[in-house]
């Protein structure tokens, strides 16, 4: 027996998980997402990233960004690595991406906000 | 901008944007005050995710959830300033003088009613009364957000987190992911005062310490922060003597609580609930100020931005149908379980059957069940697995069908243990 919150909404469950891998047993989460995300924390946890990349305008120092999917909690510091070695030099729109699958983990690392565009 | 306009929305954060569309779409003549130089409030400098899953099922940074509204905004061309601060606002027989401040000099204009959305500020180290000299490098967490996510400049290498309030704990992450050493979360209460998700996310996952029962009772350093003391606290929340210990850093992060910002409507005379430290209003979120609407975190500090929304769009879509009328409110009492209870009055003359009750417990409670009663009989109840302080809860209720009138007592009551 495994208690673990769920991250995946602010309701918070606490369930209880019983047996390993995919074949773990859910109690305790209120919806189907619940359940999905306790087997993806028991066989590979994920994550989504949101920071920060550097630009080349005064106006706006930082621009806010994010993985466009999850990726592996154990690459949260490489993909971070990664996104320190930008700038971004366009004023790009929101939405557009700044590097496309980083360290070919099948994930964009994406603008979240379109203040350069403005 | 115009002479007069129907509604005045004073904040274009989240909850003043949606104030205004909602009133725009009204058919009213709207403008909107902002003082800072863009839309969008708190939500810019708030990168991480999570906000919208209540209203879009989806998981957006706070930047992507405000553009949202931004977009529907300019694509509706509401009139709106920004750089601008209202200074002075007057009660006229018809509705209120506002006076406006902005790069282009002073102007008055006037409206038939107002939407207060002028959102919350932090609590600061001098109203925590931490002792010491007062070296740099002590910030709340939002300014330490501003420093980090809108100007690019990290402001700590080391640093102690004081209180568990969820920004708190997501600057906690945050400073984490940009290589800043977090030496801990030290929290007074005996309980986390964020969301329980983000106590998960933020510092279980970057194997941050949580430190329940402690706090900071000192600092030291000249010009910078060179260490803070921490003492462990009794259920009372004063430090227990013997159990100081000193730990070196260069920043004290405060995350110890957010106060609605409410000078501008008390200027007017609105009545502010000690509970909520916002105005107390009724269903269609009007305060006692006939024709002063407030919403979003103003009105009480919301969790959920989703809620801070729904609030604002409330306010606007009464504040656009505003027309003078006699009040007939009764209150809504609620009992010592409730941290607070809002809207906190009803107006029977106006339409009671879709009206939405937010609230807060004052403790954890476990199996409870949340009762309506009129002149001491159950009309209401809904049944919860647990209530928590930091988690808002809301419901949509018809008061109309409790055919209540002036004489009526409406009691909110929380029954606990309940099988």
């Amino acid at each position: 027996m495994k208690e673990l919150v769920c991250i995946v909404c602010p309701r918070g469950c606490t369930m209880t998980l019983e047996g390993e891998g995919k074949d773990v047993k859910v109690s305790g989460n209120s919806c189907k997402r619940g359940a999905e995300f306790a087997v993806s924390e028991m066989t590979e946890p994920k994550r989504t990233i949101c920071t920060t990349v550097k630009t080349a305008f005064p106006d706006v120092p930082v621009l806010p960004v994010r993985v466009s999917k999850e990726i592996p909690k154990d690459k949260i510091f490489d993909v971070m690595a990664e996104i320190n070695k930008v700038t971004v030099e366009k004023r790009i729109k929101r939405g557009e991406p700044i590097i496309k699958d980083v360290l070919g983990l099948g994930a964009d690392i994406i603008a979240t906000s379109g203040v350069l565009d403005e | 901008m115009k002479k007069n306009y129907d509604v005045i929305v004073i904040g274009g954060g989240p909850a003043g944007l949606a104030a205004a569309i909602k009133a725009h779409d009204s058919g009213k003549a709207v403008l909107l005050v902002e003082r800072e130089n863009r839309l969008g409030g708190i939500l810019k400098q708030c990168i991480h995710d999570g906000f919208g899953l209540v209203r879009f099922k989806e998981k957006l940074s706070g930047p992507e959830y405000a553009e949202r509204f931004i977009d529907e905004f300019y694509e509706k061309k509401i009139d709106y300033s920004v750089l601008t601060f209202v200074t002075r606002i007057e009660k006229k027989e018809n509705g209120f003088a506002v006076t406006l401040v902005s790069r282009d000099g002073v102007t008055t204009v006037g409206a038939n009613s107002l939407v207060f959305a002028t959102g919350c500020r932090e609590r600061t180290a001098k109203q925590v009364a931490i002792h010491g000299t007062r070296p740099a490098g002590v910030f709340t967490a939002g300014t330490a957000q501003h420093f980090t996510n809108l100007l690019g400049e990290l402001p700590t290498k080391k640093c102690v987190i004081l209180g568990s309030g969820d920004i708190g704990l997501i600057m906690a992450r945050r400073l984490t992911l940009e290589g800043a050493e977090v030496v801990g979360v030290y929290e007074a209460k005996p309980t986390p005062s964020g969301l329980t998700r983000n106590i998960h996310q933020c510092l279980h996952d970057y194997n941050i310490p949580l430190y329940l029962s402690h706090t900071v009772t000192r600092v030291f350093g000249a010009d910078r922060l060179t260490a803070v003391e921490i003492s462990e606290v009794d259920d009372k929340m004063n430090p227990i003597a013997g159990t100081e210990q000193i730990v070196e850093c260069d920043a004290l992060i405060l995350s110890v609580g957010l106060i609605p910002e409410n000078e501008l409507a008390e200027g007017l005379g609105v009545k502010i609930d000690p509970r909520t430290k916002g105005p107390a209003v009724n269903g269609q979120l009007m305060t006692s100020i006939d024709g002063v609407f407030s919403c979003g975190n103003a009105l009480h500090v919301n969790d959920l931005v989703d809620y801070v929304s729904e609030s604002g769009e409330t306010a606007g879509e009464n504040a656009a149908a505003y027309e003078k009328k006699e009040r007939r409110e009764i209150d809504l009492t609620a009992s010592g379980e409730f941290l607070y209870v809002v809207p906190q009055k009803l107006d029977l003359n106006r339409d009671n059957s879709r009206t939405t009750v937010y609230f807060r417990s004052r403790e954890i409670l476990d199996k409870c069940v949340f009762k309506i009663k009129k002149d001491g009989q159950e009309v209401f109840k809904k049944k919860y697995p647990f209530l928590r302080p930091p988690e808002m809860e809301k419901l949509v209720i018809d008061f109309d069908s409790f055919k209540l009138d002036e004489s009526s007592e409406l009691k909110l009551e929380i029954e606990v243990n309940a099988e």
